[in-house]
């Protein structure tokens, strides 16, 4: 038994490199002055730095305002993070709650912040089998049939992603299109269509790619990712907010499809 | 109305409509019980929980152990972390529901929450009462290696990894729980054997998944029910600290120390 001595020895304790507030004086964020250091750096060059410890250049804060800008900030509320929003609107609910929850909500399994995670591992853990001479092919199909899809192809909805073509137009002028990730990103593509399994790109493994050609671990990318839907999530809660409490998409009693046991007594039983 | 409407299917719940009004239920039914004709006055909360949860109404043992786990469970205390945040909340006057939402993320977690639930539920499913596959699943727990928003486990899960010995509250939910419960009674005969293996005392977590495998709930749905359990604690306790106000919660005012990232030792 270790016992409590780490609580112990942390009591009134916390050391920390990540910064601090100095009341009445200044802020520390990595070892930088907030009012010093930052002047002209914007709001996402500042997030990226606290979130990976790296100032990032003009142009990958360009790349990554892109990758939200174009790909995370759908204003449609029968998307399901997104619904919650705007259903926080149309109950009259306030803004933040709403908000918070359809982030949290994000961090779903079919989209956001599950396929992000896996997908940015997924291509680092096939560059680091390819670079010791694995088949692609074979290690497709080893994907397949260990966790039953390849992360970050396959869409539901539709299956044709249309965040991809302006993203990549976004990372050509970049110069980020021709990088090793988003190239083994598309070569998985190319072998999944050998291979005949339908399942073309989405925007989940595109993203990843362009993040980790600019050297993001997995953890600093979902970091990155938490955010991502909140440009969308806005309009959805605004709009609702605007029109008639209680007008979202409401539902009949008939609209519940009942499937359980029949009628029975609770005496009875 | 041409076209085919979307439904909500449910094995759960059926309403049927007021007749001046599509939108209003007239009739709402649990499980095929009448909730407002007939459950209601006569169930009790943990029975409707159960109903709720399994789809059937509960043995008399069963509901009696979700009524006191739920008991056991309601507040962790000031101290914890699920309701320390509800408590952050409160104290600056944050909205009631945003009390609730920060004792739901913290209280979620693997340290003490309701993710580390999950996981020791999984241990039960695994294990059931076979001591030798616990002691081989705590020495030598699966290794997982697909990355996931959930961090690596730290410690084996319903086991507390600053505890010195099995604290009094868990021993004397242990000793009320299995009353209601051959699970709990067999978790409280080998306790020592497990803690031996694990390296650490059993934590309240580990009482709860052993209810909750006991009551037949899966890790999703003992996941659900501990972060539902959890929180009349933090709801009392945000709102006490909203009223005492920030001056006299914590701050912690010196116990920030900033240095260098080169200055910091790796854990």
């Amino acid at each position: 038994m270790h016992g409590p001595q780490r609580l112990i020895d942390s009591e009134d304790r916390w050391i920390t490199a990540m910064g601090a507030w100095f009341p009445g004086r200044t802020v520390v964020l990595r070892g930088k002055d907030l009012f010093r250091d930052f002047q002209g750096l914007p709001w996402m060059g500042l997030l990226l730095y606290g979130i990976t410890g790296r100032i990032p250049d003009d142009k990958q804060i360009r790349l990554f305002e892109g990758m939200w800008s174009i790909c995370t900030s759908f204003p449609d509320p029968r998307l399901w993070n997104n619904r919650v929003a705007a259903l926080a609107g149309t109950a009259r609910s306030t803004a933040t709650l709403g908000l918070g929850a359809a982030i949290a909500v994000s961090e779903a399994t079919i989209y956001g912040r599950r396929p992000d995670i896996k997908a940015v591992d997924l291509l680092y853990r096939l560059q680091r089998q390819l670079e010791q001479g694995a088949d692609l092919d074979q290690l497709v199909r080893e994907e397949l049939k260990a966790r039953h899809g390849v992360t970050g192809f396959g869409r539901p909805i539709h299956k044709n992603d249309e965040r991809i073509p302006p993203m990549l137009a976004l990372a050509k002028e970049l110069g980020y299109a021709d990088g090793t990730y988003v190239r083994l990103a598309f070569a998985i593509e190319e072998s999944l269509r050998r291979g005949r399994w339908r399942m073309n790109m989405n925007i989940a493994v595109l993203l990843a790619a362009l993040a980790a050609d600019q050297g993001f671990s997995c953890r600093e990318y979902y970091h990155f990712m938490v955010l991502s839907f909140s440009a969308g999530m806005f309009p959805c809660h605004i709009d609702a907010m605007n029109k008639p409490e209680g007008t979202l998409f409401p539902l009949r009693c008939e609209r519940i499809a009942y499937q359980g046991p029949a009628r029975r007594k609770w005496k009875d039983t | 109305m041409s076209q085919k409407q979307e439904v909500i299917h449910s094995r759960i719940w059926e309403e049927t409509p007021e007749p001046d009004n599509p939108f209003a239920a007239a009739g709402c039914f649990c499980a095929g019980y009448d909730v407002y004709g007939e459950l209601l006055g006569q169930a009790g909360w943990a029975e409707y929980l159960y109903l709720l949860f399994k789809g059937e109404k509960p043995a008399p043992a069963q509901a009696r152990l979700l009524e006191n786990l739920a008991v056991a469970l309601a507040n962790p205390g000031p101290r914890e972390a699920s309701v320390h945040a509800a408590m952050s909340g409160g104290t600056g006057g944050s909205t009631h529901a945003s009390c609730l939402m920060a004792a739901l993320a913290v209280g979620a977690g693997q340290l003490g929450g309701a993710h580390e639930v999950a996981l020791a539920v999984a241990c039960w499913q695994t294990c059931g009462t076979d001591l030798t596959a616990w002691r081989e699943r705590l020495q030598n727990p699966p290794g997982d290696d697909a990355i996931d928003v959930w961090p690596a486990m730290e410690h084996p899960p319903g086991f507390d990894p600053h505890g010195a010995s099995c604290a009094t509250p868990v021993r004397q939910t242990l000793a009320v729980l299995k009353e209601h419960s051959g699970i709990l009674a067999w978790l409280e005969r080998q306790r020592p054997d497990l803690e031996a293996a694990a390296g650490h005392p059993l934590g309240m977590t580990g009482v709860a998944a052993a209810a909750f495998f006991e009551l037949g709930l899966d890790a999703d749905q003992a996941e659900m029910l501990h972060l539902l359990l959890c929180l009349p604690g933090a709801a009392v306790h945000a709102l006490e600290q909203r009223e005492y106000g920030w001056r006299r919660f914590p701050f912690f005012g010196d116990g920030l120390q900033l240095v260098d990232q080169s200055d910091l030792q790796p854990s």
